[in-house]
């Protein structure tokens, strides 16, 4: 549907902001460099204050950046006023204009660009279809519930036809369950729609389930740009182990290729190009062991309940407090507080950092 | 780290928008020649003779003793007013917030008593002070046989301008009391404290801040007010007073502009503690909403008394406005209480009645939109646009606030008489009709404009945001989703600009040339005369005009208004 799919190139852009309270001058953004392939579904991820709805804001040009420029397809955009960027940005707040009902409200981009009225109201009627929203034109905005307010943000942003689709934390105001069927919603529109989009989300969860890439950001820097699975699995480091799923990690010693030692014990890991001898984090997700009486690396039990899907552990492995999932524990055997367990690793689920 | 980049790109992206350019550029013209401009050139004139930078003007001044003496009659009188108005304020807001009100009677009296600042055009009170307390007055003469009661003087202004102030102080703090969540008051109470206990430790406390910058707002007030002195003041001047006599009286124009600058002077001061130190204060103590409604007080012995005392003090003030309407109609106040039409016959009939209306109704009628337009774009540029100038457009605007119209006055006619700096640029304005209108935008910007930021800081930054991202330009926005949002509070400002322009004096009176003939000018002059008969059927009918102006306001908001149509629910 989209006339043309556009990339976004960020190359070196920084934004500094001066601190309120110290009136120091501080990076909000650092020397961000990133290339967004057209069409894909990009998500800015990371914890309030990392920087990643300003590098959005940036995009639509409500910020100007203090150092290096965006490009949006080949042009560069620093200095175009947010109305004359080829993007469009779905709210946070929804943002819908609460004096027009929800024809107006979509078809306000459109009246913009002077189209015909027959027109207007058939892209209209269209894009309403198109979020689930038909029939629905002569509503009042407040008489819509969040959900569909959140639609009819989406259809104005979608209906105007941009290069790139932003979206700034769009689900953060709805209810647990609604975020689940909305981000679906929205990955099967934007797929449909085939548009590029740049998603803002602090949720790990909903970055998952809804992005091609992850851009991860912590304090203004980019921490890392892979696949969620690559996130997930071969984190850059720490802060990325820990933000996306939950990690323990153990400290260890590389002792051979793919081998390291902790506690006196060697297990297998991936050890990348690490020196032999070097220092290093093994990154353990809590699924990524298993408990029996006999194995690899010994501990004690310090906590123990019973969550439904999973037996939750808290095991003391030398200094460090391990947690341990196991799923289906009714098959299982059920350790109890101060039982000496042993861990089992299965293949290729640990990753030393 | 430089913030160059994104300085010169922001810089870059307002010069993309060249209605916003223009606009601004426009404003800050606007600002500068009209406000900042007549200001400056009383400094000047006050500061500098032929021979360069000079006190003796302020030495001349200051020897005159009855100048000495305006300056401690004012001092006083804004102590007392303030005090006073802050008071008895209170005293309204508690009593509407916290105690039970049985009557509907109750609920419209206090209504009433907000709404008399609006509509009521100046020294109407000192008008009917005189013809009640008089010497010919009807409680004095009639009532109570005393024949030789003088109102003028200290008292009589301080009374009025109590009652004239005091529902600003009552609509200010009742804000703040309904702010107060109740839970604290109730927490007080639980451990023990007694209702006295509560009020004076928890709710007084809290709202302190927001008692002192009642008070100042409403001293500011008095000092700066010229038509209550002026009528009731007898011999008792004050600066206001002082200023228009030097300059109407004795001609000397360089002393009234030093007096000028004194005054500004104090106002301004009490304006910056007000506005940069109390205000902050007082919304950051209580900028949390209540969390559920308030127990309303329904013990009888705290009741009846807040209410007889509350009952009583707003009959009063009704009562001195029923006055008006009657010291039109009777043949000779205080002698002869026949009925009659002949003083509303002869204002227009003997006094060009019609022309004095229609003048002041067309001038106001032309300022009052163009105040309503150009506030509520100030106030959209200072609360969503980001620009180097706005602060300067802010503080100006805020300025004249603080302005009294005296001063203004005083420095149009030095500022404009021969031009922009005597050079004869814009003195084509001097005397006109246009210089009226211009001096009527802005004595009422800056409470239009207040009105605007605040209804704007409400309305969610993304609004406009997604109109922008939509590809909409400054202006595009600006008429298709700020002014429709903030549309209650354009037509209040519209309203509230007429009126106050039909009901202002203090400076027009300076301005005005016998071509126009305006109301309120009428009203002084036949005030000052003793001819209370036609001074109060000119202000019967004045404050019929400003009367059905805000009734029809109200109506409009209720069918058109935004507020309306935006809270329709399923």
């Amino acid at each position: 549907m989209a006339k043309e799919k556009k990339g976004v190139r960020l190359e070196h852009i920084s934004k500094i902001y001066k601190d309120p309270k110290t009136g120091k001058d501080f990076y909000a953004v650092k020397d961000a460099n990133i290339v967004i392939e057209p069409g894909s579904f990009v998500t800015l991820l990371g914890p309030s204050g990392c920087g990643k709805t300003t590098t959005l804001r940036m995009i639509a040009g409500f910020e100007s950046p203090d150092e290096g420029e965006i490009y949006l397809g080949d042009e560069a955009i620093n200095a175009l006023t947010p109305n004359k960027r080829d993007t469009a940005m779905v709210f946070q707040s929804y943002a819908l204009l609460p004096h027009y009902n929800i024809f107006d409200n979509v078809a306000y981009g459109l009246r913009l660009r002077k189209m015909p009225a027959d027109v207007i109201k058939q892209k209209v009627t269209d894009i309403l279809g198109l979020v689930g929203l038909e029939g629905m034109e002569n509503r009042m905005t407040n008489q819509l519930s969040g959900g569909q307010q959140q639609r009819v943000a989406l259809a104005r942003a979608l209906v105007i036809e941009p290069g790139v689709l932003l979206f700034d934390e769009p689900l953060s105001n709805l209810d647990a369950k609604l975020r689940v069927s909305m981000r679906t919603e929205i990955r099967r529109i934007q797929q449909e729609a085939g548009i590029t989009a740049v998603y803002v989300t602090h949720d790990q969860s909903e970055a998952m389930a809804i992005s091609d890439q992850v851009i991860i950001m912590n304090g203004g820097i980019v921490e890392q740009i892979s696949t969620p699975q690559e996130a997930y699995y071969y984190p850059n480091n720490k802060f990325v182990a820990d933000f996306i799923g939950e990690a323990n990690f153990l400290k260890g010693k590389v002792s051979a290729q793919d081998t390291v030692e902790v506690e006196k014990t060697e297990i297998k890991c991936a050890t990348g190009s690490m020196d032999i001898g070097a220092e290093c984090n093994v990154v353990l997700r809590p699924e990524g062991a298993t408990l029996s009486d006999s194995g690899e690396l010994k501990g004690i039990v310090k906590y123990s309940c019973f969550m439904g899907a999973y037996q939750d552990y808290h095991v003391a492995v030398g200094d460090a407090l391990v947690k341990i999932q196991e799923y289906n524990p009714k098959n299982k055997k059920i350790y109890n507080v101060g039982d000496e367990v042993f861990l089992n690793f299965e293949n290729n689920t640990l990753y030393a950092l | 780290m430089a913030k160059s980049q994104s300085a010169s790109l922001d810089r870059k992206k307002l010069l993309a928008d060249p209605v916003m350019v223009t606009t601004i550029v426009l404003l800050i013209v606007f600002l500068t020649i009209f406000i900042l401009y007549p200001l400056a050139i009383l400094l000047v004139d006050s500061f500098l003779s032929d021979s360069g930078f000079t006190l003796d003007t302020f030495k001349r001044v200051m020897e005159l003793a009855n100048f000495r003496r305006a300056i401690t009659n004012t001092l006083k009188v804004g102590f007392l007013v303030g005090i006073a108005s802050a008071f008895i304020g209170l005293l309204f807001a508690y009593v509407e917030v916290y105690v039970k009100l049985r009557t509907k009677f109750m609920e419209g009296l206090f209504k009433v008593v907000s709404m008399l600042p609006v509509v009521s055009p100046p020294f109407v009170l000192s008008l009917s002070m005189i013809m009640l307390f008089g010497k010919a007055g009807i409680i004095t003469r009639f009532l109570l046989k005393i024949y030789d009661n003088s109102v003028y003087g200290f008292w009589g202004i301080a009374i009025v301008q109590t009652l004239t102030f005091f529902p600003v102080c009552y609509m200010m703090l009742k804000g703040l009391l309904k702010n107060i969540d109740p839970s604290l008051e109730e927490a007080a109470r639980d451990m023990g404290a007694s209702r006295s206990k509560v009020f004076m430790t928890v709710t007084l406390p809290l709202i302190l801040p927001g008692l002192g910058n009642a008070f100042l707002v409403t001293f500011i007030e008095s000092i700066a007010d010229f038509a209550n002195p002026m009528i009731i003041g007898g011999s008792y001047d004050t600066l206001a007073t002082t200023i228009y006599l030097q300059i109407t009286g004795a001609y000397d124009k360089e002393g009234a502009a030093a007096m000028a600058v004194v005054l500004l002077g104090i106002t301004l001061l009490m304006f910056v503690v007000q506005k940069y130190y109390l205000e902050a204060k007082s919304t950051a103590t209580l900028s949390g909403k209540a969390s559920r409604e308030r127990m309303l007080i329904t013990d009888k012995s705290v009741t009846v008394p807040l209410t007889i005392l509350c009952s009583a003090l707003a009959s009063f003030v009704v009562l001195m406005y029923i006055c008006v309407p009657f010291g039109a109609m009777f043949r000779t106040w205080g002698y002869d209480f026949h009925l009659t039409f002949k003083w509303f016959g002869q204002v227009f009939t003997k006094y060009k009645g019609f022309k004095a209306f229609k003048d002041s109704f067309i001038l106001s009628l032309i300022s009052a939109p163009i105040t309503a337009l150009l506030s509520m774009i100030i106030s959209y540029l200072v609360v969503k646009k980001k620009f180097k100038a706005k602060g300067f457009i802010e503080a100006v605007s805020m300025l004249a606030m603080a302005v009294p119209g005296t001063v203004l006055g005083i420095g149009y006619i030095r500022g404009f008489s021969g031009g922009l700096f005597g050079s004869g640029v814009l003195q084509g304005l001097y005397g006109t009709g246009a210089i009226l209108v211009i001096v009527f935008i802005v004595r009422s910007l800056p409470t239009g404009t207040r009105s605007g930021i605040s209804a704007l800081r409400q309305i969610d930054k993304s609004i406009e945001e997604s109109a922008y991202d939509m590809g909409a330009d400054s202006f595009k926005v600006f008429m298709t989703v700020t002014l429709p949002l903030i549309k209650d509070s354009f037509l209040s400002g519209f309203v509230t600009s007429f009126v106050r322009s039909i009901t202002a004096i203090s400076a027009i009176i300076l301005l005005v040339t016998p071509s126009y003939l305006l109301i309120t000018v009428q009203i002084n002059e036949f005030a000052e005369k003793g001819s209370y008969g036609i001074a109060c059927a000119f202000a019967s009918i004045l404050i019929l005009i400003t009367y059905s102006s805000v009734l029809i306001m109200n109506i409009l908001m209720k069918y058109f208004g935004t507020s309306r149509k935006v809270q329709i629910k399923d």
